[in-house]
């Protein structure tokens, strides 16, 4: 039918393999190059929706760099993002230790504990909020009964940001969680004999054998966990807005609100553009810093 | 023996104190949404009301929309995964044939990037395009999420798949496509249905792009929760009614399928780095 002599050998040799990859590379230029080639050049323009366009070059960067709001959010981000990758780390490797541990209903609770990070965002934040209430919320409720005096949470500047972050933690951990766990399921059984019969204590083994072993995964974790966080949106708009006053104004939901609020597409712009900066130096930053901890574990291995 | 049995249970324990918050929380959600207000204001609060409020329930879907939204919901969702699967399971077997890392770099990108700067661009080009009030707008940018999910996760399992039998196949005489759609694809089955999962939780759960681009009537359900708080004089039952509503979906999926859930994000988080 199709086959003939000559087709072989070139089918072997070379299988065209770039149509398959067409209608991917076209919906990428579409929906990502596009809007960001836009975005550069909406940036370089004094541009608020219903009113004239100027061409203004790099004024949006430099009112930018002067905008006491912008390192104001900058701040935030930075806070918010260090206690969300922080905490969840810490957390989710304990989980994984324990979760790798065979017991009764693993699988069962397993699923139960990943459940969280695929919950509805919103859903989520709209009930951590009657959570939060200062008056009828159960949290406050709670601390009650231990003694602890109430707190403001999320409607007080001082705790909202880490207010913000407890649900931040209760959602991504699972995810922590999963990767050390990939990780626990690699590491070999013959070091941990040796050392019991060398008469490690559990916290030896930990720290000299798992911690070490794991470190890679750990990295993983540290940089899609500062990624997200960095982006993070939904929680904060949705229980927050930013508020009270700016306590909680992130870069994104400062974007956001300079460009859906305000309609100041070219400021917007300019921010986009060193928002995603800042995400891609520090992802590469994390990634070096991932590359060196593979180095000095193969060195410590000697 | 008993040493062991004692540590198991030690280790059950650990476990259930870790899961604890997660079950307490969504007891929590279920109990806000089956109490009258009379309750929800109670304090100290009550935990199991004496008359279930499944009104509450009835309400959501009476005086908001809800039917409609939930429609809405279902067609960004269906047609942004659809389109993503058909799109990305090619394009990630062309790119784990063809071992072309720059492409997976963009991808990267694409994950990495804030959704809110896609959105500046689109929404002017939807609203020059005059597709704003359409369900558009919100499929076509769902696929900047789906997409790239697709096709990183069948990109990693490509690479797992042999390719002896397709070089088998197209000794014989097969074409590349013939190849990819005879031998390629019925092994990648458990890879589609990984990324096809967590295609459809993550369109289904996105709220930003819609609180952008719809209005009244496209709004999707996470949108519609939302604006239920902004005007509705917050009654916590409705709300937390409607809340689980948007997230129940999502909460039976990940129960059924959380092995394929599980799979595909320790895979797609690992080939992260």
């Amino acid at each position: 039918m199709i086959s003939t002599d000559r087709a072989v050998p070139s089918y072997r040799l070379a299988p065209n393999y770039r149509p398959f990859v067409m209608p991917a590379l076209i919906v990428v230029c579409a929906v990502i190059i596009f809007p960001w080639a836009f975005t550069v050049w909406m940036s370089a323009n004094d541009w608020t929706l219903g009113q004239a366009r100027t061409f203004v070059g790099a004024e949006n960067y430099i009112n930018l760099a002067l905008d006491a709001r912008f390192w104001e959010s900058l701040w935030h981000t930075i806070y918010y993002t260090a206690l969300a990758v922080i905490l969840p780390l810490f957390l989710g490797t304990i989980a994984a230790l324990i979760f790798d541990e065979q017991f009764p209903l693993r699988g069962f609770l397993r699923g139960v504990f990943v459940m969280p990070m695929m919950a509805t965002p919103v859903a989520i934040a709209l009930v951590w909020t009657m959570m939060f209430h200062p008056q009828l919320g159960i949290l406050n409720y709670f601390l009650s009964l231990v003694g602890i005096e109430a707190q403001g949470w999320i409607y007080d500047q001082a705790t909202v940001i880490p207010s913000l972050v407890i649900v931040e933690v209760w959602q991504w951990t699972p995810l922590v969680m999963l990767i050390v766990l990939g990780g626990l399921a690699a590491v070999p059984r013959e070091p941990y004999e040796s050392a019991e019969i060398d008469g490690a204590n559990g916290w030896q083994k930990f720290r000299y054998l798992t911690l070490p072993m794991i470190g890679p995964f750990l990295m993983i974790a540290v940089i899609i966990r500062t990624i997200d966080a960095l982006k993070s949106f939904d929680i904060i708009y949705a229980m927050t807005q930013g508020g009270p006053g700016t306590a909680s104004e992130t870069i994104n939901i400062y974007l956001y609100n300079v460009a859906f609020s305000y309609y100041n597409i070219g400021y917007a712009s300019a921010m986009a553009i060193i928002f995603f900066i800042l995400i891609v130096i520090l992802s590469f930053v994390l990634l070096i810093v991932r590359q060196c901890t593979v180095w000095s574990q193969a060195g410590d291995g000697k | 023996m008993t040493h062991k049995i004692l540590g198991r249970i030690g280790f059950l324990f650990a476990a259930l104190v870790f899961v604890s918050p997660v079950v307490l929380f969504f007891l929590w959600m279920l109990s806000l949404s089956l109490k009258f207000e009379i309750d929800n204001a109670a304090y100290p609060p009550v935990f199991i009301p004496e008359h279930f409020a499944w009104s509450n329930y009835v309400k959501v879907f009476a005086e908001n929309n809800f039917f409609r939204y939930f429609w809405n919901s279902l067609l960004v969702t269906g047609t942004a995964t659809l389109l993503a699967l058909v799109i990305g399971v090619p394009a990630g077997y062309g790119i784990a044939r063809l071992k072309a890392q720059k492409s997976a770099i963009v991808i990267m990108i694409a994950r990495m990037t804030p959704g809110l700067s896609f959105l500046i661009p689109m929404f002017l080009l939807f609203q020059w395009m005059n597709l704003i009030g359409t369900l558009w707008p919100q499929i076509i940018i769902h696929l900047v999420v789906t997409v790239p999910l697709v096709v990183w996760i069948m990109m990693g399992y490509f690479e797992t798949t042999p390719i002896e039998l397709e070089e088998a196949a197209s000794i014989d005489g097969a074409t590349s496509w013939q190849v990819f759609r005879m031998v390629a694809l019925p092994i990648a089955k458990p890879g589609i249905v990984v990324s096809f999962i967590l295609s459809i939780i993550f369109s289904w759960n996105n709220f930003v792009f819609g609180v952008v681009l719809a209005n009244r009537e496209t709004r999707t359900l996470p949108v519609a929760v939302y604006n239920m708080l902004s005007f509705e004089q917050v009654s916590w039952g409705p709300l937390a009614a409607a809340a689980l509503i948007v997230t129940l979906p999502v909460l039976i999926l990940t129960m059924f399928a959380q092995k394929e859930i599980v799979a595909g994000l320790t895979a797609g988080a690992v080939k992260g780095g």
